[in-house]
Formats: structure tokens, sequence, C-alpha cells
């Protein structure tokens, strides 16, 4: 029933015989088409500015008061690509192999590959925007590397390396407002999508200001929304990053493909309180030279904690240096999930750090004894002051102290080779989608794959989906419209009688314990056998006793969280639900049942070789499993070892 | 560590722009000074959503320093009163037990606040919209390393290019202007090579927008610049001003 639509022929050939096939729209009739485009983030800033300029009329759609805020600002590292500006070896097939190897060979092979080989178009686009990359002394582009890959291929504007490629495609979408080619919607969430004849032809959208409930028409429907990692309210994602838009495309018919794929960055600043709201990463290329370390005994960690003793007073050789240790040829720089387990463990066996126990050490004492400490401060200062600003410490006298964050997911609607969900022109591109990272993301491919959906993939396939339609406008008098408009006035006024003790915050932290605890770094079926239960006794609760306040008519963040928080309650039990099904280890997702006899994720190629596809069914009805397998016809699957 | 303070807060109420604004005042108990402004705003919050009291709207989301989202005239000073941080990058340890604190929105005429603390920025929208872009589609560019740019050259428009969007600038500035954030992104391509082809457009198309949308002048006072959360200098607005006055003073065969 999946059909992937990846085309047939040689890998480095696909893409290029496929766009040739692609149907075309005459460019007198673009003009004659509306898409829909959700989220104004990279994927989505870049999709509206290059589907207007192809003539299409665009309209677009943010919560944030302007489209340049969406989180995509927030990513620190780096964009890859295959540039091989370094003479280092780099191609397009070492990307796409480093990229199907970092995520536990769970990843569609086609799409991976397209997505190394468009990457380099993506950098010569920034740069003609007026992006300012960081150059070297010639005026060429510099590169570094980055999150262990063993070649130089990451373009970066310093630390902000999100926030200039947003700001270069919120130019790109500026100048198409401005031409009347978009016509760009602030400040309103997509509440519900409208489908006519099972096609996507439309959107149901608050305006947060005035609470009017809108209908948009469109031919196509794209959702770039993001990711779901607030499920675990805590997260590295902005305050109101959500899964609103994409959960209720699911429960449109839009399967939901691999939703236990959640990547857990190491390297964030600890929780320090239970009034937290949100976690900040300090960017991975900290641990190009910092040292992870605890203590080597409990005692001595327990004695640090207590304030006994200093961390200056714990000798050399009392230093557990466990990445070094365990990974002597990749040593600090193993992926994300290896880094994270690892810090886990070592907090999990009670030698974790800090006043709460849930931390570990990064240490730059040996990087200032080489480089002398202005050296160090170029290279990181302005990371070093933001972990001054919030924990008063001073990384450059004192070890940083680390834990890891939940920070992205891998998983997301399932779409095919043209980015399509399984409902006709609806289509998810960026951190919305599944495609491309499978278990496990590589460090500075989200904002690769971001704009390479939205420069360089949707501007082709979704012409092949408008040239069958016609040239007819959407109804907008059809009566699914007006169902769906009323099914959501119905949802916020359910949601506005809850007059019950519990704020909805309380609600959602108890769901992030729950996700945190039994669907987070570890996974055993008897946790998520429990978890399952715990959520689906708190969703009861939230529609039993929960307590929003205010009217729709006006700004109303009670009213604007208690409908995200409903959806996320759902989501969960969807992510519970995958991670029980998937009774194998393999990147973010590690189950204790399924490990290596040294302890690493051990994959089940036999069993679990495939994309795990969640259709709705219905409210309190189970979701039916479909499966997409994965056929690797070009690299061989292997244990990955980092050591 | 971890002090605990109580604080009284005397917070700008407004339902919506139409309606006449007030300052409550609430207090904000058992406060950590390991807390965010906002993570203290929160608490106060979950306070008043158990009492059955509206909570008080403030803007806000990546609570990282980077969206430019949050506002808040903390005791007279936008994003309050240390330097180069924004309102969510800003501690609780800045502040001590029984302090009475004044929180209030940005205020200018071209920002109508919306509710609360939250006031409306499309202004700036508009004014990006103008000109804030090079005029360029995707695709049929040419390789990213064929426009060589010297170090410092790129230095400066990155510099430039960090604006945030917050609009502190222009409540910080007594005459609400947006000078600084409007020539942070026309000196950003007025230095790089790529802006040259229409830098002198750019700057009339956006200085006059901003001067549509009602900001006050710039008086050259440097208020923006000593609040501005990501130290975007006033040598901008020199630029601009530059830019601005070539353009309208010659003819464009002569400056191009």
């Amino acid at each position: 029933m999946l059909d992937s639509k990846v085309p047939s022929g040689p890998l480095a050939e696909k893409w290029s015989k496929y766009k040739f096939d692609l149907k075309l729209v005459n460019p007198a009739n673009k003009r004659k088409f509306t898409v829909i485009v959700v989220g104004t983030g990279l994927a989505g800033s870049s999709a509206a500015a290059s589907l207007a300029e192809l003539g299409y009329n665009v309209k677009a759609f943010c919560y944030q008061d302007s489209p340049r805020r969406a989180h995509s600002i927030a990513a620190q590292g780096g964009i890859n690509a295959t540039k091989n500006y370094q003479n280092d070896g780099d191609s397009v097939y070492r990307l796409f192999y480093d990229t199907i190897k970092g995520g536990d060979y769970r990843s569609r092979e086609a799409n991976t590959y397209r997505l190394a080989e468009v990457a380099g178009n993506i950098i010569d686009q920034c740069v003609a925007q007026g992006v300012p990359f960081a150059r070297e002394y010639g005026g060429l582009l510099d590169n570094r590397s980055f999150g262990g890959a063993q070649v130089s291929r990451t373009f970066y504007a310093r630390g902000q390396t999100g926030q200039q490629l947003l700001l270069g495609a919120y130019s790109a979408l500026n100048r198409q407002i401005h031409k009347g080619k978009v016509e760009m919607f602030n400040r309103h969430e997509m509440l519900d999508l409208v489908k006519i004849d099972g096609h996507a032809r439309g959107i149901i959208a608050r305006n947060l200001i005035t609470g009017e409930i809108e209908s948009h028409e469109g031919h196509a429907v794209l959702l770039c929304t993001g990711g779901y990692g607030n499920v675990f309210f805590l997260s590295t994602n902005a305050m109101g990053c959500n899964a609103t838009a994409a959960w209720r495309a699911h429960k449109n018919g839009a399967f939901f493909a691999n939703p236990c794929y959640t990547q857990i960055h190491p390297t964030c600043i600890p929780v320090s309180g239970e009034y937290q709201s949100k976690l900040t990463l300090m960017s991975e290329s900290l641990r190009n030279d910092g040292r992870v370390w605890v203590p080597k005994t409990r005692e001595l960690a327990q004695k640090l904690r207590k304030g006994e003793i200093n961390v200056k007073d714990i000798k050399e050789e009392d230093r557990d240096y466990y990445l070094e240790r365990k990974y002597p040829s990749f040593g600090n720089l193993v992926p994300r999930d290896v880094a994270s387990r690892n810090a886990k463990e070592a907090v999990d066996d009670g030698r974790g750090v800090g006043k709460t126990g849930v931390a570990v050490f990064l240490d730059f004492e040996d990087a200032i004894n080489r480089m002398g400490e202005d050296a160090v401060r170029a290279k990181y200062g302005n990371l070093f002051d933001m972990y001054y600003q919030i924990t008063d410490e001073n990384p450059y006298k004192q070890p940083m102290r680390i834990y890891p964050a939940v920070h992205y997911t891998m998983g997301g609607l399932w779409v095919d080779y043209n980015l399509m969900t399984t409902i006709p022109g609806l289509y998810a591109l960026g951190e919305c989608n599944f495609s491309d990272h499978g278990a496990n993301r590589l460090g500075a491919s989200a904002l690769m794959q971001g704009l390479a959906d939205g420069y360089f993939i949707i501007p082709y396939t979704v012409g092949d989906y408008l040239s069958g339609l016609g040239f007819d406008p959407v109804d907008k008098s059809h009566p699914a419209f007006e169902e769906k408009r009323k099914e959501v006035e119905d949802r916020l006024n359910k949601l506005l009688s809850l007059k019950g003790n519990k704020t909805v915050d309380d609600i959602h932290k108890e769901l992030g314990h729950i996700m945190w605890e039994y669907c987070g770094m570890a996974r055993t079926a008897e946790g998520l056998t429990k978890a399952k239960s715990l959520v689906q006794n708190l969703r009861k609760e939230f529609w039993q006793n929960a307590k929003v306040l205010g009217t729709n008519d006006e700004l109303n963040m009670s009213l604007e969280k208690a409908g995200r928080v409903a959806d996320f309650l759902e989501l969960g039990e969807l992510m519970i639900d995958d991670a029980l099904n998937r009774a194998e280890s393999c990147g973010g997702h590690f189950r204790l049942e399924s490990q290596t006899p040294e302890g690493e994720a051990l994959r089940k190629d036999d069993e679990f070789s495939y994309v795990s596809a969640w259709e709705y069914k219905g409210d309190n009805l189970p979701s039916e499993l479909h499966k997409e397998d994965l056929v690797f016809e070009n690299v061989e699957l292997t244990q990955r070892s980092y050591k | 560590m971890s002090e605990q303070m109580n604080l009284t807060l005397k917070v700008w109420r407004q339902k919506n722009k139409n309606e006449k604004g007030r300052f409550v005042t609430y207090q904000a108990k058992e406060i950590s000074e390991d807390m965010s402004f906002l993570e203290m705003l929160d608490v106060v919050n979950e306070e008043n959503t158990k009492k059955g009291e509206d909570p008080i709207y403030f803007d806000h989301d990546c609570r990282e320093g980077i969206c430019g989202m949050c506002s808040l005239v903390i005791n007279g000073r936008p994003h309050g009163p240390e330097y180069g941080t924004t309102t969510c990058q800003l501690h609780m340890r800045h502040f001590h037990d029984g302090q009475t604190i004044v929180i209030e929105p940005w205020r200018a005429a071209a920002f109508p606040v919306l509710k609360d603390l939250a006031v409306d920025r499309t202004a700036f929208e508009r004014i990006q919209q103008a000109g804030g872009y090079i005029n360029i589609n995707t695709g049929g560019v040419p390789d990213a390393n064929e426009i060589p740019i010297p170090k410092r050259i790129a230095d400066q428009a990155f510099e430039s290019a960090t604006c945030i969007g917050c609009g502190a600038c222009v409540a910080a500035c007594k005459n609400a202007s947006a000078a600084l954030f409007v020539s942070a992104k026309i000196a950003q391509f007025a230095h790089l090579p790529q802006g040259q082809t229409e830098r002198y457009e750019r700057a009339q198309a956006m200085v006059d927008q901003m001067d549509a949308e009602g900001f006050g002048s710039c008086t050259n006072t440097g208020a923006c610049e000593a609040e501005c959360p990501v130290g975007i200098k006033l040598d901008n607005i020199a630029l601009m001003n530059k830019e601005y006055f070539t353009a309208k003073l010659f003819r464009e065969e002569d400056i191009h």
C-alpha cells in the first residue's frame, strides 16, 4: 500500500532522471494555482519564496509575529555541503554514506542521496542572497569539521548559522510578499486540514489576535511546521513549537512515521529547578576541544555534589574520561546518540556532578593549557558567555556542566520521494517529515534538509501534482470547509469550558516526566507499557481537570497552550506505541533489551529494517502499523562502531 | 547559591489595543536567582491561573536570545538592567529581595499594544518587505566561491546581519526612531558585493517605508546602541545616511 515512488536506476542518476519525468505546469498557468505553506522556518520560507518566484500564488502562515522568528533561527553550528573546497576527499557519495550510517541505516537511500546531491546548490543560493558565511583571509568560504565527520564540509556563520540562513530565506520571502505573490499571515495557527474528495484543499486557522476562525483554500498544502520535541515539555525547542498541524493532518489520514526516533542532544545546560521552562543547547562544536568526564568513584562524586571537595581537588587519575576510554578512535566526538547515552549511564551509576547530580563535566582546562585562553575565547567565546549568563559559573575557570536534552525529532509525517504524505496534495518538508535522517541525525544536516526540501525539491515535485488538477479554483463554499470550521470551534469551546484545578502547564510537565523517564534515552518494554497507561490516564485527567481561562476572541495563551498540549498527549502515546513495537536499538532509539555485549545499540536488521508508518483509526482505537521496507542497494549494513 | 527572593511587580495590563491600560501590582514569591526573568513571570502566571485570573500576556519564543520575540521594558530599560542581553536571557540574580520591578511593553506609536506586554511590530515587516533583500530567484546563481569577499568585509556584514529585530532600539529611543534596525539591514548589503547593484534603491525604499510607518527621526543620541541586545553599532546609521543622501543627491548614472 505504501508506495515510496523512489525512481528506478542507479542511485546517482535517480533525481536527474526523475526531474525530467516530472510533469510541468506552463508558466502562464502557474498563477491559477494557490499553495498554502504552514510554518516559515528554513523549509517553509524557502518553499514559499521559491514557489512564488515560479509564479504560484502562496499563502504562508506562522504563529509568531514574524516569519523570521521560526525556531530554525536558533540553530548554531552549521550546514553541510559537499563542495570539497578543502580538497580533503569529500564527495556527494561520502556525505550520503555518512548520513545513512549516522542514521543507523534506518533512512531511505534515494532521499538521503538526493539531499547530499543538492546540498552544494544551497550554499550557492545563500551566498547569492547575501548570507555572511565565515570566510578565510583569501576571501573564500571557510569550513569546519563537525559532529564526528572526517572531512571539513560544514559552512557556518559564527555560532549563528541558523539565524543567517533563515534571514536569507526570510529576505527571499519578503521580496515575494512585496510583489504580492505571497500573502503572509502572522500570528495565525493552523488548527485543522480541509480535504475535498480525499485531496488536501485548505486549512482552518485561528487568528491568534482576534480569535477569528478562518478558512483558507489552496490546491496544495505544505506543512513545514518543525518537530515535536516539546512533547517532553523540556527541550531545546522554542516555547511555541508544537505538533498540532502535523497531528491534525495525521488524524485526517496522513501516516505518521517513526515517531519514536527522537534525538537527545548531549551538550545542553542541565536543568536547575522545577520552574525551568526550556533547555539551552551548547553547540556540539564544543566537543572538538572539551573533554567529557565524571569522577571515577561514587564516593568522590558524592563529596563533590555536597560541596565537601572542589573539582580541582579531584586528581587526574581519579577522573573518568569515559568517552575517550570507551571509544579511543572517536573519543569525545562520537555521534550524539552515543554521547548522550553514556552521560546517562554515568549519572545512573551515581557519578553525576552538580547539585542535582544530573550532569557531567565538559572540561576545557587542557585546551586552555594547549592553545591559551585567548584562542579558546576566539573559538567559543559566545558559547562561554552564554553559559556564564545562564549558570553564573565561569567555564574558563571551572568545567562546564552539561547533560543531554531533547533536541530534534527524526520521525514525522510519512512522505514519498515527492515529499507528499499519504493525503494527496498534502506535503511535509523539513523536520516535519521523516525521510532523510533515519534513527539519528548528524550535526549540521537539519539546516541542509530544510533548505533542500524548500529550495530545490518541492518546486519540482509540487508541479507534477498540480499539473494533473485542472485550473478551477478551489470551491470555498464546499461543505467540507464549514464542517471542519465547526469542528474546530467546538473543540475550542470544549477547551474553554475546562475549569478544573490543574493548569495546562502542570499536565504538560507530567507528560514530559513520563516521556523522559520511559521513552527517553533508554527504553524497555516494561517501562513503555507502564508509560502508555500513565499517558492515557493523564489524557483523561486533562479533559476532566485542566483549567483553561479567558475567551476565544482575544490573545489567549491559556487556550493556545491547551490545544497544543491536548495534541501532545495523543502524539506521546503514539511515540510509546512505536517504541514498543520496535524491539531493537537503533540510533536515538535504545531498547535496553537489545544491546551488544559492550552495551552498544544492537540493530535487528532482519526484523526491523523498515519504516513504521502509523495510520490513525479513530479516538481510543489502536493505530494501524504499515511497513515500508527499507531497501539498501548501495550500502552494506554494518554495526556502527566508533571505537 | 540559589537565594530565594520576594518581589513586587507593577505590570502593564491592557485588554486590547482599543482599551485603556493600567498598572496592576503582583507579588512574586520565592523566586530563585537561577530563574530567567520570563520564568519568574511564568511562576506568577501559574499562580494567577490557579486563582482564575487571566495570565499576563507577553511575547516570547526561543528563550535563547536569538528569535527576537521577547521584549519588555523593565524598570525603564528595554530588556532590563543588563547590557547585551535579551529579556529571556536575563536572570533573577541581577535583582534583589524586596525589590519593586516595573514591567511595561515597548512604547512607540508605530508599535501599538496588542495585549498587556505584547505589541504589534508588523511595521518592521513592511520595512523589510520594501527592500531588505537581493533581487535574485532560487537557482541559476554562481558557485559560492566565485565571489571572493575579503574577510574584513564579510565580518562587517555579519556584524550588521546579527540584528534580531526585537525593537529594543525603538523602545529605547526618545523619538521612537527605527534607524538602528533599518540601517543594520541596509549596511549588511551595502558592505557586500552581492548588494551593490541595488544599494541606493534599497536605502531609499527602506527609509521611505520607515518614515511612512510613523517612526521618529534619529537625533544621534545613541540610546539604541546602548540597549541593543546584540550590539548593533551606531556606525550602521551613519552608513544608512550616506547611502540615502547619495541616492537623493546624485543621478543614478553618476553613482553606479
